[in-house]
């Protein structure tokens, strides 16, 4: 029975690296799945796949984890409260055991008004922190209203917080619940600043649970901006957004991106204990940051 | 008519947990006819809590709590005795809860889940909204109610995606919820309340048996008369 390489990184205290990919709107498939071969393969401990994710209805996260460990890689299963209701939600938990899937990540989910489909329902039976602990519950051999199960999943269960939200606190109180629901590592929101994220990290080792800082490729000046204006959490500092624009071809090219994501992972590497690398799209980029951050 | 009933008292006990002093407000509305509300059941309630170790400072009975005006000049009156206590407990419904929440700087307390509110809002809400939940968690968000305010519903917290100028993500101009429940928790400095981990809502509690909605107006729309 295969168990949760990711888990066994934690356990041994060394760097962890995660990727992401995220499956097309159709069932042309094979362009991710390559990609993910080509470039995160071997390299990145563990591939998240998103859940329809921002809302946009695409080819599902159960399905695409499979295929991803038919081609030798450990994907992490992201799981949002939006689109299931609490008896789906624990279906697909065991049917993600049953297909031998081992990680999970547990969100909210964004909210269907700012997707592809905002006349659909959102469920939201349970929260970020409840599926946590609907997890803990089912791993115990049991169902959330208590009836027995015919053998019980068991996986590294994950959640997300956001170093650079504003007010902080409450994103830290909640980090703390989902710990205690049974978080056992956190990714973060994109974060960039490294002194903000180096407080973060002060304020939030007494958890004392793995935490992957995570990344988003620039891709030039404008979309930091975009970012800084538009993403909730996302403060690209100034230096960075005059470096994108001083060599535009090479902003362009990813070479500006690549580095500015290699420098931060460097840096932190002595605050955390891994990174999460969001490429949208720009994966070929991943052996370039391996390569000029020393990852493994 | 909007309908209410008790919470048990071990969750009433356990939200009030370590305050002892607990002032009461009650509703001599809708409320009063569910016997949640009004000047006897909250002087009965009044006996039972001082049976529990807690004391009262004083009751206020008001006529409509969701007129928040009423409530405000009647409340204003109560400022000494509302003052040494440690926490407000509300006979009422959701809507009154959130008024009461809303004109005092103390951690309120329902006493009631709002089950069916039957056509009738409350007379003077303002942003204060109840959805007839039948599990209301007023008392572990400073009396600001998640379940209609937040976009999610959600229940343990702000999600990930309030705008840096503090409005939820669905909307421009629409405040967070979870943000307005933190930053009023922290006023009151109850954090600890936020801390709390909620079970999941019962949404059977939505479809409550049709004799807890039988009211007056019910009758009226059926055409017979009320039995009792
Ligand atoms: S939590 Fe909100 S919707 Fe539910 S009963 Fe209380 S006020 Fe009403
Ligand atoms: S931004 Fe605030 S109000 Fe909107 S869904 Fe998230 S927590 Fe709820």
């Amino acid at each position: 029975m295969n168990v949760s390489q990711l888990q066994h990184k934690f356990e041994n205290r060394s760097f962890a690296v995660t990727g992401e990919t995220g499956p097309p709107k159709g069932t042309n498939v094979n362009r991710c799945l390559h990609r993910a071969e080509k470039y995160l393969k071997g390299r990145c401990n563990a591939v998240n796949v998103t859940d329809n994710q921002s809302a946009i209805m695409q080819t599902g996260s159960l399905a695409t984890c499979r295929l991803l460990m038919d081609l030798g890689m450990e994907p992490v299963f992201q799981m949002v409260c939006r689109d299931r209701n609490a008896i789906a939600l624990q279906s697909d938990i065991l049917s993600a055991y049953a297909l031998g899937i081992r990680n999970i990540l547990a969100l909210t989910g964004d909210h269907q008004a700012l997707g592809d489909h905002p006349q659909a329902s959102g469920v939201f039976d349970l929260d970020s922190v409840s599926l946590l602990k609907a997890l803990c519950s089912l791993e115990s051999g049991r169902d959330i209203s208590g009836n027995a199960l015919d053998g019980a999943p068991k996986f590294c269960r994950g959640a997300v917080v956001t170093p650079g939200a504003e007010p902080v606190e409450p994103q830290i109180i909640k980090m703390e619940k989902k710990v205690e629901a049974g978080a056992q590592f956190f990714q973060t929101q994109a974060v960039y600043d490294i002194k903000q994220f180096e407080t973060f990290m002060k304020r939030v080792e007494k958890f004392n649970v793995p935490v992957l800082a995570g990344q988003v490729i620039l891709k030039s000046a404008g979309m930091a901006r975009f970012l800084n204006a538009n993403v909730s959490g996302i403060n690209v500092p100034e230096h960075l957004i005059s470096k994108l624009q001083k060599d535009k071809e090479a902003a362009k090219s990813g070479q500006t991106g690549a580095r500015i994501c290699a420098d931060f992972v460097k840096e932190a590497k002595a605050m955390c204990q891994g990174v999460h690398l969001m490429t949208l799209g720009w994966d070929h980029l991943v052996p370039d940051i391996f390569e000029m951050a020393d990852l493994g | 008519m909007l309908v209410s009933e008790m919470k048990p008292d071990e969750e009433i006990l356990d939200m009030l947990d370590m305050a002892h002093s607990i002032y009461l407000v009650g509703c001599n509305g809708c409320a009063e006819v569910c016997k949640t509300g009004g000047a006897k059941a909250v002087a009965a309630y009044r006996k039972f809590l001082e049976t529990q170790d807690k004391q009262v400072p004083g009751i206020c009975n008001v006529d409509f709590l969701c007129n928040k005006v009423l409530t405000g000049t009647r409340l204003v009156r109560e400022i000494e005795p509302i003052d040494r206590s440690e926490a407000i407990l509300v006979f009422s419904c959701g809507v009154g809860v959130q008024v009461a929440g809303a004109v005092v700087d103390k951690p309120v307390f329902p006493a009631a889940n709002t089950i069916s509110m039957g056509g009738h809002f409350g007379l003077w809400p303002g942003a204060e909204k109840c959805a007839q939940c039948g599990n209301c968690v007023l008392g572990y968000t400073g009396g600001i109610c998640p379940v209609t305010g937040c976009a999610k519903s959600l229940v343990n917290g702000q999600c990930g995606g309030t705008t840096r100028d503090g409005d939820c993500e669905v909307e421009k101009g629409r405040p967070c919820a979870w943000l307005q429940i933190y930053e009023r928790l922290k006023t009151i400095d109850r954090l600890d309340l936020y801390r709390r981990i909620l079970a999941p809502q019962d949404k059977s509690k939505l479809m409550p048996e049709v004799k807890q909605r039988k009211t007056l107006y019910w009758a009226i729309d059926q055409d017979v008369k009320p039995k009792e």
